[in-house]
């Protein structure tokens, strides 16, 4: 095969990923390392300007307390931010992570604002909030912006982009550390060997692995990006580290097929969601959903819980669900009767849906457009999505991480090798954002400042280390560079022998794997094909085939560096498919309905009201579950 | 078919070595074709893998010819409706064409601030490495208009 330039790059701190949270690192890595005398690296698989899940943009920053009081309404205390995230999970949540994001996430939009983020205000100046945590911003730059702002404090110098990571790099000497990480340039025929003393690991959450509902080319119009495909799980997961609610994927309520946000219209627009009889679905099935008490009963209900009366709507019956945009539309008319006024607040909403939709999910104005829509006039259509693997939305999967020093309960302690803010339990491995696991809500904001946390430890962590060296022989790395690189050579060795690249006997296709994937998780593991249900015993079947794919990962062939990407993103993808399984398994009750159902424990067990993590040894090829204990901080 | 490239406006970003289209795609789809094997016209660029966009519009919105436009998905959307960006250094005007013919327009601010104007560690105290020790974030507590970071102890 042609050869590939190997490059060696060193650093203290090394940041994997420049979305939100790596941004984020950057500015506070870039703070303190000054003062330390370190190096930070920062490693991205795309552009940074457009890189992560606000490459598109946003309409809101859906997590901001206020604790200056300057907003239009709904100051709020971390206090009240981690009842309200703790019920929203169903009772499950890491409160001191949570806490320790609340309080600091005012200081990451302060920053915003100041960098020249349009954040909607009044007349006095204070932020308007659309709904208890929300607040609106015109956000079509809102990435560009951050991203700015990293490379300024990093300098372009320090930042490598179009570099896909596929392995992290552990110690030699210290079996449970982690001192880098290899990949390859999808540019030009490089592998990279980035070594560093503390590694952030934040490369998104995960689509495409449960199967998406649209199968065409809107295979891409996944509500998350199509580009995050899990491997900040994965790679956490092979380096050792425990994962923690793996098993509870997000479901997106979303505008059918465009997955249009639907966030703005319920809070600021107060637009009315009912079924295809004009009647509200909400709270309309109590004798079922009441067997999630005490947290359906708590106001606001429950995410998951809102989705299941989506699902019990759709059994009932009562399906197409629709969104009364024009409802909204009547309520403006009739509190403001006067014809001139009402005409400037009807041409006010207008501006402000489609802002909402034009600043975050394109694809939603234009599927109104095309659909001959005015949501001034007619309803659209609400479904809920394929399901995702996310660590910053109504849901969060990820990494079992170390809390502030000040917040952690004790019992936590012993789990970590050193008391380091957003540590794994993998010495030098540090993550934010969707890689932190059981805290939810942290979206935009909170995955910022998440980042910022995770990125002033890892300098510590460093300044703490000062004599260290990472320890790894060149026998490891050339290893590493033929298992990166085995895609390319499989392709290479054996394409010529059909007629066709396309159908080869002796490898697979990326997109093939995927697809095989895909039909094994949303048919066997709690997809939308079975209504978000699975049991042990589907589970099993699903475990079985997932093995088979596992030994497929080496069967994997690209033709191009192109394909070489797609297909670590897929080998990524099959690791968090095991883990979310396994996890699935372990867990005998239904605690997210919604989310997924185990049909075979129907009902919420408030015996099982514990975290189940999961851990790999690549050694042993060794699976571990682990039950760690909710311990309140509140 | 999602992001498209209109085969007169293209000029492959004039013969440098990687295109506009090509440096910001956040999945990686957009491909320049130096030899015209794949476009039948040397020096233009396309979509390499249509079903894995996400129809962010960033390669529509950095096109210095404005050559991309965007198809929706032909799953789900009839044909005929656009909505087409024209992305300043403050504001972005959007015209949204439906099916039947109506149009619409939308202005909206983008920033606030000049681009390329973040500085973003300068007016902060410098920081000390004894700092590494306690909670507070650059520019905190100050910057959140607090006089203390909360704590539960």
């Amino acid at each position: 095969m042609r050869e590939f330039a190997t490059e060696v790059v060193e650093s203290d701190v090394l940041i994997l990923g420049g979305g939100m949270g790596g941004c984020g690192v950057a500015l506070e890595a870039a703070y303190w390392a000054k003062a330390a005398g370190l190096s930070v690296k920062l490693v991205d698989k795309a552009a940074i300007d457009r890189s992560g899940a606000i490459a598109m943009g946003l309409s809101a920053i859906n997590t901001y307390m206020g604790q200056d009081g300057k907003v239009t309404h709904d100051q709020h205390t971390p206090e009240e931010f981690v009842e309200y995230v703790t019920n929203d999970q169903m009772g499950l949540t890491r409160q001191d992570l949570v806490y320790d994001m609340a309080r600091h996430v005012d200081s990451s939009v302060k920053h915003f604002d100041k960098w020249g983020l349009p954040i909607w205000k009044d007349e006095a100046g204070n932020y308007s909030k659309s709904g208890k945590w929300q607040v609106m911003i015109s956000g079509e730059s809102y990435k560009v912006i951050v991203a700015e702002a990293a490379k300024n404090a990093l300098g372009m110098d320090n930042i490598y982009e179009r570099i896909v990571i596929t392995h992290l790099l552990k110690d030699e000497k210290d079996p449970n550390r982690v001192c880098g990480a290899v990949g390859f340039s999808t540019r030009e025929d490089k592998f990279y060997v980035f070594k560093a003393k503390a590694v952030y690991c934040g490369m998104g959450g995960a689509v495409g692995i449960f199967r998406p509902r649209s199968q065409g080319e809107a295979l891409g119009r996944s509500w998350y990006p199509p580009f995050n495909s899990g491997t900040t799980y994965a790679l956490m997961l092979l380096a050792g580290a425990e994962l923690t609610q793996m098993d509870v994927t997000f479901v997106p309520p979303r505008f059918k097929d465009s997955y249009g946000p639907v966030g703005t219209f319920f809070l600021l627009f107060k637009t009315p969601a009912l079924d295809a009889y004009d009647q509200p679905y909400v709270f309309s099935y109590l004798s079922e959903t009441d067997n999630w008490a005490p947290y359906s009963k708590v106001k606001p209900t429950p995410t998951p819980v809102r989705n299941y009366e989506m699902i019990l709507a759709t059994k009932a019956g009562k399906a197409p669900l629709m969104m009364h945009t024009e409802g909204a539309a009547e309520r403006i008319k009739k509190e403001t009767p006067d014809p001139k006024e009402q005409k400037k607040e009807l041409r006010k909403f207008e501006n402000e849906a489609w802002e909402d939709f034009l600043d975050m999910t394109i694809s939603g104005a234009t599927n109104w457009a095309a659909h001959n829509v005015d949501p001034l006039e007619k309803p659209m259509e609400i479904m809920t999505g394929d399901p995702v693997f996310i660590g910053s939305h109504a849901s969060s999967v990820g990494a079992w991480c170390c809390g502030a020093e000040d917040l952690m309960p004790a019992e936590y302690k012993a789990d970590f090798p050193g008391q380091y803010n957003l540590m794994t339990t993998v010495m030098g491995l540090f993550t934010g954002a969707d890689g932190v696991g059981a805290s939810a809500h942290k979206f935009s904001s909170g995955s910022h400042v998440t980042g910022r946390i995770a990125g002033k430890a890892a300098v510590k962590l460093a300044y703490d280390s000062k004599d260290y060296t990472p320890a790894v022989s060149d026998e490891t790395i050339n290893k590493l560079k033929e298992t990166v690189l085995r895609p390319l050579a499989l392709y290479e060795e054996k394409s010529t022998y059909t007629t066709t690249p396309d159908i080869n006997p002796e490898y697979v296709s990326p997109n093939m794997f995927m697809f095989r994937l895909q039909k094994i998780m949303g048919e066997n593991a709690g997809g939308w094909e079975t209504l978000y249900g699975t049991s042990d015993k589907m589970l099993e079947q699903a475990l079985w085939k997932l093995g088979l794919c596992g030994e497929d990962t080496e069967k994997i062939g690209a033709a191009d560096l192109h394909d070489l990407e797609r297909a670590w993103e897929n080998i990524h993808r099959y690791w968090v498919a095991e883990a979310c399984a396994r996890t699935r398994m372990a867990r005998k009750e239904s605690r997210w309905p919604g989310y997924y159902h185990k049909y075979d424990y129907l009902k919420l067990d408030e015996g099982q009201k514990h975290f189940v993590n999961v851990k790999y040894d690549v050694s042993k090829k060794e699976w571990e579950v682990i039950e760690r204990p909710m311990v309140p901080i509140i | 078919m999602p992001s498209f490239v209109m085969r007169e406006k293209c000029d492959g970003c004039k013969g440098q070595d990687k295109t506009a289209c090509m440096y910001i795609c956040p999945n990686d789809l957009m491909k320049l074709d130096k030899d015209g094997s794949v476009t039948g016209v040397p020096m233009k660029a396309y979509n390499q893998e249509p079903a894995y966009c996400w129809e962010c519009y960033s390669c529509v919105k950095i096109c210095p010819q404005q050559a991309i436009d965007v198809r929706g998905y032909a799953d789900f959307m009839p044909l005929g409706a656009a909505s087409t960006p024209l992305r300043g250094t403050s504001d972005i005007m959007w015209t949204i064409k439906f099916r039947d013919g109506r149009i619409k327009r939308f202005k909206y601010p983008i920033r606030t601030t000049t681009e390329g104007s973040i500085k973003a560690l300068e007016g902060f105290p410098e920081a000390k490495v004894e700092g590494l020790s306690n909670q507070l974030l650059l520019g905190e507590p100050d910057i959140m208009g607090v006089k203390e970071l909360p704590t539960r102890k």
